[in-house]
C-alpha cells in the first residue's frame, strides 16, 4: 500500500513542474529585452512589450501598500498587545471573514466605492480593492508574530522603566520585525498576481499611464486579455508576460521565506 | 509619569491609536457587506427568491436568474474537492509518515509553491495545456465508449465543467494538504506506537489510528478547500466555457458565479449590474458560511486533540 501514498505525493507535485516547464518553454519564445521596455504592439506587428503593465503593477502595488501596511500592522499590534474582550473578538472575526472573501468581490467593492462616484475606472479603485486582500493577511501575521515574542522580553523592557508604548514599538515589534516583514512580502506577492479585483476597477490600458485617476495597465490583466484573444502571436505574449509575472511573484515570495529562515 | 488613572497618557494614546486602526478594519468589513447589500437591492426586489431558481440570463429582455451560475459553481467546486481530497490526504500521509527526512521539506515546500502561483497563470496553462490534454486523451475516448452515461455525454469541445474541476483541484491541493498535515500531527505518538507494538503494520497503524482520529479534521480541511474553490475566478473563467446553461454532462460547457461577474461587470448597468452584485452577495454569504463551518470543525478537532482523546 505504500506506493499509493508515494503516487499521491507525486501527483500533487507534478502540476507544479508541468506549469513551470510550459512557462519556460512557451514564455522563452517571446522573451526578449524589448518585452520589458516597450508598449504593446497591435496584432500582427512583431515585437512589442508589456512595459506599461509592469509599471502599472508596481504603481498599484505600492499605492495599495501606502495605507494598507500601517493600517494592518497597527491593527495587528492592537490585537496582540491589547486585544482582549468583545471588541477584539469582533475584529478578529472580521479579519477571518475578509481572508475568506473571494477576490472578485473585492473588485465589486472597489467599483461601488470608487468607480461609481468618480465615474471612471482608476488605479485608486484597483488599490482600494487590493487593500481588502492585503490587510487581513498582514493583520493575521503581525498578530501571530507578536505573540511569539516571549512575555519576558516585554517585562524586561518595562522593568528598565521604558514607557509601555515605546517598549511595544521598539522592543516587541522590533523583535518580531522579520516575521512581520515576511507577512507583508507574502501579501505583496499575492496582490501582485491578483487579476480578478482589477478587471473592473483599473480596467487596463494599452498606453503609458501614471495618473492615478485614470485606467491603468497591470501585468495580470495583460496576461488575461492576451490569453483569451484569438491571435496566435498574442498567446505567445501571454506566456512571456506570465513568465515575467511568476518570476516577480516567486522572487518576492521566496525572498520573504528566506528572511525568516535566516533570522531563526 | 503616571496620571490619576494610573496610566501614562502616551501609553493611552498609543493604545487608542492602535484601537482606531482595528476599528477601521472592522468597519471596512461591515462596509463591504453593506454596499453589496445596498447595490443588490433593486435585483432583490424585482426577482426575490426566484432569482435562485431561474434559468434565464437575458440582458436583452432584462430578465436575470442565477441558477446556471450556482449550478456551475457547485458542480465544479465539488468535482475539485472530490479529486483534491484523496490526493492531498495521501500526500500528507506520505510526508508525515513515509518520506525520508531529506524529502519532507522539499515536498511540502513545492506543494506550498502551488499556492503562490497567480490564478491567471493557472488559467493560461489551463487553456493551452490542460484543456487540450484532457480533451484528446480523456474526454474524447470516454465520450466515445461511455457516452451513453449522461455524465460523460459528448461532444467534447474542451472547455468544460470537467476542465474547471480539474484545474480547481490543482489549485486547492496546497490548502487541504497543509491542514491535513496539521491534523495528522495531532495524533499522539503513543497511540501510533501502541498499534505498532501489538504487531500492526504501518498501513494498519495509519488505517486504525489516523483513520479514527482524523476524520473530522480531514472533513474540516475538505470544507476549507471547498471554500477556496467556490470563489476562484480567473482560472475558472478561462476554462469553463462561459455558457449560461445547465448541462448534466461534465464534458459540456458551463458558467460559474465568479466567472459571470468577471465577464459582464465592466459593461453592465442598471438591473444587470444589480443582478451581478446580487450574485456577488450570494457568493460572499456562501463562502462566509463554508469558511465558518471549516473553522468550527477544525477548532473543535484541535480542542479534542489537546484533551488527548
Amino acid at each position: 500500500m505504500k506506493w499509493a501514498f508515494h503516487l499521491c505525493a507525486f501527483l500533487v507535485i507534478l502540476p507544479l513542474f508541468l506549469i513551470f516547464f510550459d512557462l519556460l518553454i512557451k514564455g522563452a519564445k517571446e522573451l526578449r529585452w524589448t518585452l520589458l521596455i516597450d508598449l504593446p504592439h497591435p496584432v500582427g506587428e512583431p515585437g512589442g512589450g508589456i512595459a506599461n503593465g509592469i509599471l502599472g503593477t508596481v504603481i498599484i502595488t505600492l499605492l495599495t501598500m501606502t495605507w494598507s501596511v500601517p493600517m494592518a500592522v497597527m491593527c495587528g499590534i492592537y490585537l496582540a498587545e491589547y486585544g482582549r474582550g468583545k471588541f477584539a473578538s469582533a475584529v478578529r472575526f472580521a479579519v477571518d471573514t475578509l481572508t475568506g472573501v473571494p477576490s472578485i468581490i473585492m473588485g465589486i467593492f472597489g467599483y461601488i466605492l470608487i468607480v461609481l462616484p468618480m465615474k471612471r475606472f482608476s488605479a485608486w479603485a484597483g488599490a482600494a480593492a487590493l487593500s481588502m486582500i492585503f490587510i487581513p493577511i498582514v493583520v493575521r501575521t503581525t498578530e501571530d508574530m507578536l505573540r511569539t515574542v516571549p512575555g519576558t522580553v516585554r517585562e524586561a523592557a518595562l522593568a528598565l522603566g521604558i514607557e509601555h508604548w515605546k517598549a511595544t514599538l521598539f522592543i516587541t515589534v522590533r523583535t518580531a520585525s522579520a516575521g512581520i516583514l515576511t507577512g507583508i512580502l507574502l501579501a505583496m506577492a499575492r496582490i501582485v498576481g491578483e487579476t480578478a479585483p482589477l478587471l473592473f476597477t483599473t480596467l487596463g490600458n494599452q498606453f503609458w499611464q501614471t495618473r492615478l485617476d485614470q485606467p491603468m495597465a497591470a501585468m495580470p490583466l495583460q496576461v488575461f486579455s492576451y490569453a483569451i484573444s484569438p491571435y496566435e502571436d498574442w498567446h505567445d505574449k501571454a506566456w512571456a508576460g506570465a513568465l515575467v509575472l511568476i518570476t516577480m511573484v516567486l522572487l518576492i515570495n521566496i525572498g520573504a521565506r528566506f528572511l525568516t529562515r535566516e533570522k531563526r | 509619569m503616571a496620571t490619576k488613572s494610573g496610566r501614562n497618557p502616551k501609553d493611552l494614546a498609543f493604545e487608542k491609536a492602535s484601537a482606531f486602526f482595528a476599528f477601521a478594519v472592522l468597519s471596512l468589513t461591515v462596509l463591504l457587506f453593506a454596499v453589496l447589500l445596498r447595490e443588490s437591492l433593486p435585483a432583490l426586489r424585482k426577482f426575490g427568491t426566484s432569482f435562485l431558481v431561474t434559468r434565464t440570463w437575458d440582458p436583452v429582455l432584462d430578465q436575470y436568474g442565477a441558477l446556471p451560475f450556482i449550478y456551475g459553481t457547485l458542480v465544479s467546486s465539488f468535482l475539485a474537492v472530490l479529486i483534491a481530497v484523496p490526493l492531498s490526504v495521501g500526500a500528507a500521509i506520505f510526508i508525515n509518515e513515509f518520506a525520508p527526512p531529506w524529502l519532507k521539506n522539499p515536498v511540502s515546500f513545492l506543494a506550498e509553491l502551488l499556492a503562490a502561483i497567480p490564478s491567471v497563470i493557472y488559467g493560461l496553462w489551463g487553456i493551452f495545456v490542460l484543456v487540450p490534454i484532457l480533451r484528446d486523451y480523456f474526454m474524447k475516448p470516454v465520450a466515445k465508449y461511455l457516452g451513453w452515461i449522461p455524465l460523460f455525454k459528448g461532444p467534447a469541445y474542451g472547455p468544460s465543467m470537467l476542465a474547471a474541476g480539474v484545474l480547481l483541484s490543482i489549485m486547492i491541493v496546497p490548502f487541504i494538504l497543509s491542514v491535513s498535515r496539521e491534523v495528522l500531527a495531532t495524533v499522539p505518538q503513543r497511540q501510533k506506537e501502541a498499534v505498532l507494538s501489538l504487531g500492526g503494520t504501518r498501513w494498519e497503524m495509519i488505517r486504525i489510528v489516523i483513520g479514527q482520529h482524523c476524520i473530522p479534521g480531514i472533513f474540516g480541511a475538505t470544507v476549507l478547500g471547498l471554500g477556496r474553490a467556490l470563489g476562484e475566478t480567473m482560472a475558472v473563467t478561462m476554462v469553463i466555457g462561459n455558457r449560461p446553461e445547465i448541462f448534466f454532462s461534465l464534458f459540456q460547457q458551463g458558467y460559474s458565479m465568479a466567472a459571470v461577474i468577471a465577464n459582464e461587470f465592466a459593461e453592465a448597468g442598471g438591473l444587470q449590474l444589480s443582478s451581478l452584485i446580487l450574485i456577488g452577495l450570494l457568493l460572499f454569504l456562501v463562502t462566509f458560511v463554508v469558511n465558518l463551518a471549516s473553522k468550527w470543525i477544525l477548532t473543535k478537532m484541535v480542542a479534542r486533540a489537546s484533551r488527548g482523546i
